[in-house]
């Protein structure tokens, strides 16, 4: 069974992180995973650098060019966690847009993922028609769990749809926003989470775009499996040297 | 087959198109898909639409028989004069089609991205001949280098906001365009200025610009008896005069369409953007298209003298006109459009503006017969390049 879906099953709130991957230096890729996994975290998402990120505000931005400009490439990201898996057991994703891969070529690209031990993959620009149409075949065959976005706005039918074609979890946006926008949940968000509860999908939700400490933590995994950290974590990076990660992650939970 | 050219329901050009839009976006890009035909076919809505056309923009536009160029040339050219439109370009046939729609679909707030200004102030216009807020996206290094267009969009009661991102040129611009859409998805609507973007926007934008070719029938009908001439000439950035030029002669193989882009300093010089020869296929702001991008998939920027074509993508029918052969894709290196510039002036007393320079430079590679009907497309006026002129040519 995929790793992902073994983490799934147990009963704890899970607590997914995002980074850049080649930020705040290019070689810090498996020092911050291996940091990430001995703090505790559950799983992580491994952001591959793409010139225009469409869906991210201005932290994962600049995070994404700093990247870039420090050397950071497909081959040298697949290099880097070539022998990840000998130290690191939780599940491992990479989160990036669709060009880069499409340039690697779509299977070539899930035939490395699958080397290097990487279990699913979120690319926030491939529609989920084109997936289930094209490609759904193809991550299949290399056991990838392609991760599919919801939002307050996708219609119930569309979520339906959705879940009944996620293999992992669900990413649940936690409201109309691009990455690191907010700092608090109000209302709407919380009928909407609760609204998504009541559904009873198949598949596991996990909340995504506003976590960023304790107390949006806290309750986005009141109704949800997990929660991800993504654009707070990329500015404590910023600040802080990788070996102090235990101290972001201790703050949370 | 039938409408070949054109966009399957999926808003597929052969293999472009598509919508690749993150899901936040995904509500309003399928309401937009659905609505969009409907609401154009609405008899009030072309009424409306025809009248500001005509009353507003000053439609039609003439098609010139330029008698000295096409002396020239040893054949017949006509102007199709897009530059006599209200604001200067054919960019206003889009954003007056667009406004109204937004209308329809009870849109409170428009954005727009802009490379040169030309669609920025085209859809300050709109928005204030119809009263709605008016955000407009403009590359931080654009809104330096085109201040006059940053004052008129301003004047028009728009905000200009500078996009700090990446290059901080026209793509970027897009991408916090569409940042904004996604975080305001419910009252926005996004007028997208050229034929590229998530499907219907592509196939839309060519609707609206398709006015351009649909005249272009009546008035040669009327002044050489045939609707169709020999070549259609045009400049291709994105490529929406271009699309709106090549309309309605797309599945007519006899008519020879001809895509100019801007070669820059040259092909090969790195500093160009021609994306027909140095794009890749790639997906680039919801579009698949050709795009210029490096070998890991990140995409490039490109050099142009002309702020209106250097746009790293093409619009997805133009990758498959290009692909298919149907348009023949020429180049011009900056030198010889402001040549062919400034030999409009000189010899018709139009200053054009430099994208339509690139379309007039394309006459000395092509060898036209004594009785070929030559259109070229004389999408805007070169007011707004004076000073791109005044100091390439030291005046």
């Amino acid at each position: 069974m995929n790793r992902i879906n073994q983490k799934l099953q147990k009963n704890d709130k899970l607590l997914s992180i995002y980074f850049t991957a080649g930020y705040p230096n290019l070689n810090d890729t498996s020092s911050i995973i291996k940091n990430l996994e001995s703090s505790g975290v559950d799983m992580i998402e491994i952001g591959l650098p793409f010139s225009d990120p469409l869906a991210d505000g201005p932290t994962i931005q600049q995070s994404s060019s700093q990247a870039l400009k420090n050397g950071m490439t497909t081959e040298i990201l697949f290099s880097q966690l070539k022998n990840i898996r000998k130290n690191v057991n939780i599940p491992l994703l990479i989160m990036g847009y669709f060009n880069p891969i499409m340039q690697y070529g779509v299977e070539d690209f899930c035939i490395k993922c699958a080397e290097v031990g990487i279990d699913g993959l979120i690319i926030p620009d491939l529609p989920v028609d084109v997936y289930h149409k094209k490609y759904q075949e193809i991550f299949k065959k290399y056991s990838l769990v392609n991760v599919f976005l919801i939002t307050p706005q996708t219609s119930e039918e569309r979520i339906r749809f959705i879940d009944s074609i996620s293999q992992g979890f669900i990413y649940m946006v936690s409201s109309a926003s691009t990455t690191g926008a907010q700092n608090s949940f109000g209302e709407s968000q919380k009928n909407y989470f609760e609204k998504i509860a009541k559904m009873n999908l198949r598949s596991p939700q996990i909340i995504g775009f506003g976590i960023s400490n304790k107390e949006t933590f806290k309750l986005a995994t009141q109704y949800a499996k997990g929660a991800i950290i993504g654009s707070a974590f990329v500015k404590f990076l910023n600040k802080n040297s990788v070996g102090n990660i235990k101290n972001f992650i201790n703050s949370i939970c | 087959m039938k409408n070949s050219y054109q966009a399957d329901k999926n808003g597929y050009y052969g293999e472009f198109g598509g919508a690749f839009v993150p899901e936040m976006l995904y509500p309003n890009i399928e309401k937009l898909k659905q609505e969009y035909i409907k609401i154009m076919q609405e008899v009030s809505f072309q009424k409306e639409f025809q009248q500001l056309l005509k009353d507003y923009v000053g439609r039609p536009s003439p098609l010139y028989y330029a008698k000295r160029l096409s002396e020239k040339y040893k054949t017949k050219i006509y102007l199709k004069r897009e530059d006599l439109n209200h604001t200067g370009a054919h960019k206003i046939n889009n954003t007056i089609g667009q406004i109204l729609i937004a209308k329809r679909l009870g849109k409170k707030r428009i954005i727009a991205e802009t490379g040169a200004g030309q669609h920025g102030v085209a859809t300050a216009t709109v928005c204030a001949l119809t009263g709605i807020e008016c955000i407009v996206y403009m590359g931080e290094i654009d809104i330096a280098r085109q201040a006059p267009n940053v004052a008129r969009m301003k004047m028009l009661g728009a905000t200009v906001i500078p996009a700090t991102s990446g290059s901080k040129t026209l793509k970027d611009a897009t991408n916090e365009a569409i940042r904004d859409w996604i975080n305001k998805p419910e009252d926005t609507f996004y007028i997208i200025g050229s034929v590229v973007g998530p499907h219907p926007y592509p196939d839309m934008v060519a609707r609206f610009q398709s006015v351009i070719s649909e005249e272009m029938k009546r008035q040669l009908k009327e002044k050489v008896g045939t609707e169709n001439p020999n070549y259609i000439i045009a400049c291709v950035g994105g490529g929406s005069n271009a699309a709106g030029a090549f309309f309605h002669y797309l599945e007519n193989e006899k008519v020879k369409l001809i895509a100019v882009e801007a070669a820059g300093k040259g092909i090969n010089s790195g500093e160009s953007a021609a994306t027909s020869l140095l794009g890749k296929e790639g997906v680039i702001h919801g579009s698949r298209t050709l795009l210029m991008q490096t070998n890991d998939g990140q995409i490039t920027e490109p050099y142009s003298i002309s702020a209106g074509l250097d746009y790293p993508g093409v619009g997805p029918q133009h990758a498959h006109l290009f692909k298919s052969g149907r348009a023949k894709f020429l180049n011009a290196t900056d030198e010889e459009a402001m040549q062919a510039g400034l030999e409009l002036c000189k010899l018709e007393g139009i200053i054009p503006a430099i994208e339509s320079a690139h379309a007039l430079a394309a006459l000395d590679k092509i060898e036209f017969k004594k009785d070929d009907i030559v259109v070229v497309n004389l999408s805007g006026r070169g007011d707004k390049d004076l000073d791109t002129y005044i100091s390439y040519f030291n005046y």
